[in-house]
């Protein structure tokens, strides 16, 4: 029995410029690919940018009832010294109807020091209720201009289109007084 | 030679190595044969290509004297405004040129509604307009960025968040986008970057539209085809000098704005330094992205909002499949030029309501002008080209024209 094979080729019509093909535009793939990478991640957070990355605060400047915003990473983070009232509203409310549910326990390692990252879940904005001027929202928390969002005693979102509570960041009591963020 | 009118030594020279002259004359001269009835609606395409050509020319001098630097950057705007010779010209006319930019793209893609100018065989014609619509969209935005003054840095906070509404990947998205943690310097220079990259982009983009325009030809306010030379005109002169008429007008309009209002549809809290601290108590985009922000803004879903803002834009590319009607000129459509006028209303309210902050009534009026919106896309469109019965149709552009007799004679 005789098969007819392509000249240079295999039974089944590959060719050997088929396989050249194919090897060729598979290196070029991988190549362009790995050149594509750095022109990509170039545009993520440079080492400067990851290396201003924590913040140290001293807060026993900070009465109570008062608060007072730090940056860190380019971001507002609001230091909120709580009043014994404010606690208790917060406790109360974690029962509550929450869109983002969050009993308040987590949400602060010393009840009257809550640590949040000042911006609004939706789009980004600095929601009011800092100073004691700012109005606070429905809830006595902060409240956010932008889209009307409104958050409580313990940062978490109660009316208004913002998705998530307030973000908490990470943060360590290096003594009793003085906090390290991030 | 190849073109007659080619008579000069020196053009046919040229000519017979690169055939520029019968290119152009074929584009914009007398061998274009255009529809002999083409209004002043017809005028907008070619306003907004001078309005691109203009944005270019005062962008490439400002980028003389801008600095792309968060420290430096709103200092080098007043330093533009005030020791650039003719820096404050300059710089009116590119902000002013960007918001009449707009207004000619506006009024041509409404023309394009009401005449039904994205019907077949004009549909990829209308894709590379959206396609063009979005690159001016994402410059304008940048572009605004670049002052850096509150409503530039909390302008770009609010849009660069809305990648954090994508599930899972969002937040990465919005920190590669950003180069850090916030909005800052790094987000400046890129978007600096761009900006300038994009305008050549919408040329190239641009291009493509003409050429697709050159293929099915253009569209005319009676949406019948040409079916013979006596329905046309030569392009040049009939459409050049009426084109040319067109820049005037563009012109006088742009120097009312430059010389006696140049600040009108900028905000104020843009000449406010930026600060990441203190966001301003009410952020609004410039005018005309204020449909598009009260979309957003009408349901109360971060997710949801953004999705039917894109899908807003995004539903335009659908439409010559939405619209069922044999006919494409509203003109002969009695039902549907109602609802075309009312779409009209609608996008003038939604304006308006993106310009008010969220409270009150202004919610529910988005809300119903949101839904309104996308009615007319998905109900509208289909139900009525179905049901209507559209007027009797002219037999040909020179009989409606010049009448039946005149037709026949031109013949």
């Amino acid at each position: 029995m005789t098969t007819t094979t392509p000249e240079g080729g295999h039974e089944d019509g590959a060719t050997r410029r088929d396989f050249l093909y194919i090897a060729t535009g598979a290196m070029s793939a991988v190549g362009a690919g790995l050149f594509v990478w750095p022109l990509v991640d170039q545009m993520n957070p440079s080492a400067d940018v990851l290396a201003l990355a924590s913040t140290e605060l001293d807060l026993s400047a900070i009465e109570e009832g008062q608060a007072v915003t730090v940056m860190w990473r380019g971001k507002p983070v609001f230091v909120r010294h709580r009043t014994a009232e404010e606690i208790a509203k917060a406790k109360a409310d974690d029962s509550a109807d929450l869109p983002d549910v969050a009993v308040d326990a987590d949400r602060a390692q010393k009840p009257e020091w809550l640590i949040l990252i000042g911006v609004c879940t939706h789009l980004g904005c600095v929601p009011l209720g800092q100073k004691s001027t700012e109005v606070k929202g429905d809830f006595g928390g902060w409240f956010c201009p932008c889209h009307g969002s409104h958050y409580d005693t313990s940062g978490r979102i109660r009316k208004g289109p913002a998705p998530l509570n307030l973000g908490v960041p990470p943060y360590v009591f290096l003594d009793d007084s003085n906090i390290r963020i991030g | 030679m190849s073109n007659p009118g080619v008579t000069n030594q020196v053009m046919q020279w040229v000519e017979t190595r690169l055939p520029i002259f019968s290119f152009i004359n074929h584009s914009v001269g007398s061998e274009y044969p255009a529809p002999r009835n083409l209004n002043y609606w017809w005028s907008l395409g070619s306003i907004a290509g001078v309005a691109l050509v203009l944005q270019i020319v005062t962008g490439i001098v400002l980028a003389m004297h801008y600095v792309p630097h968060s420290t430096m950057a709103f200092e080098s705007v007043e330093h533009i405004m005030r020791d650039v010779n003719y820096g404050w010209m300059l710089r009116y006319m590119h902000a002013n040129g960007a918001s009449l930019f707009f207004v000619a793209v506006y009024i041509h893609m409404f023309r394009g509604l009401y005449f039904g100018s994205y019907k077949a065989p004009r549909e990829l014609l209308w894709w590379f307009g959206i396609l063009i619509f979005l690159a001016m969209m994402a410059t304008a935005f940048m572009g605004y960025v670049l002052p850096w003054g509150q409503m530039s840095f909390w302008g770009a906070t609010v849009i660069t968040n809305m990648f954090t509404a994508i599930p899972i990947v969002g937040e990465a998205i919005t920190t590669w986008l950003w180069g850090g943690y916030s909005v800052g310097g790094p987000t400046l220079q890129r978007f600096f970057s761009l900006h300038y990259l994009l305008p050549f982009v919408i040329f190239a983009l641009v291009f493509v539209h003409l050429w697709a325009l050159h293929t099915s030809k253009s569209n005319n306010p009676l949406g019948i085809e040409v079916k013979g030379p006596k329905d046309t005109l030569p392009f040049h002169p009939y459409y050049t000098t009426k084109d040319l008429f067109g820049f005037g007008i563009f012109f006088i309009i742009l120097a009312y704005w430059v010389f006696f209002n140049p600040n009108y549809m900028g905000h104020p809290d843009n000449y406010i330094p930026a600060n990441p601290l203190v966001t301003p108590p009410h952020i609004v985009p410039e005018w005309y992205f204020l449909p598009f922000y009260a979309i957003l803004r009408a349901v109360p879903d971060k997710l949801g909002g953004v999705a039917l803002m894109f899908g807003a834009i995004l539903i335009l590319f659908v439409i010559p499949w939405l619209d069922t009607s044999r006919v494409r000129a509203a003109t002969f459509r009695p039902v549907y030029k109602g609802f075309f006028w009312i779409f009209v209303l609608n996008g003038l309210v939604l304006g308006w309501v993106g310009a008010n902050p969220p409270e009150g009534a202004f919610i529910l009026i988005g809300q119903i002008g949101t839904a309104y919106y996308f009615a007319h896309f998905l109900l509208v469109m289909p139900i009525v080209g179905w049901l209507e019965k559209p007027k009797p149709l002219p037999d040909s552009i020179a009989a409606a024209v010049l009448g039946d007799d005149a037709a026949k004679e031109a013949k």
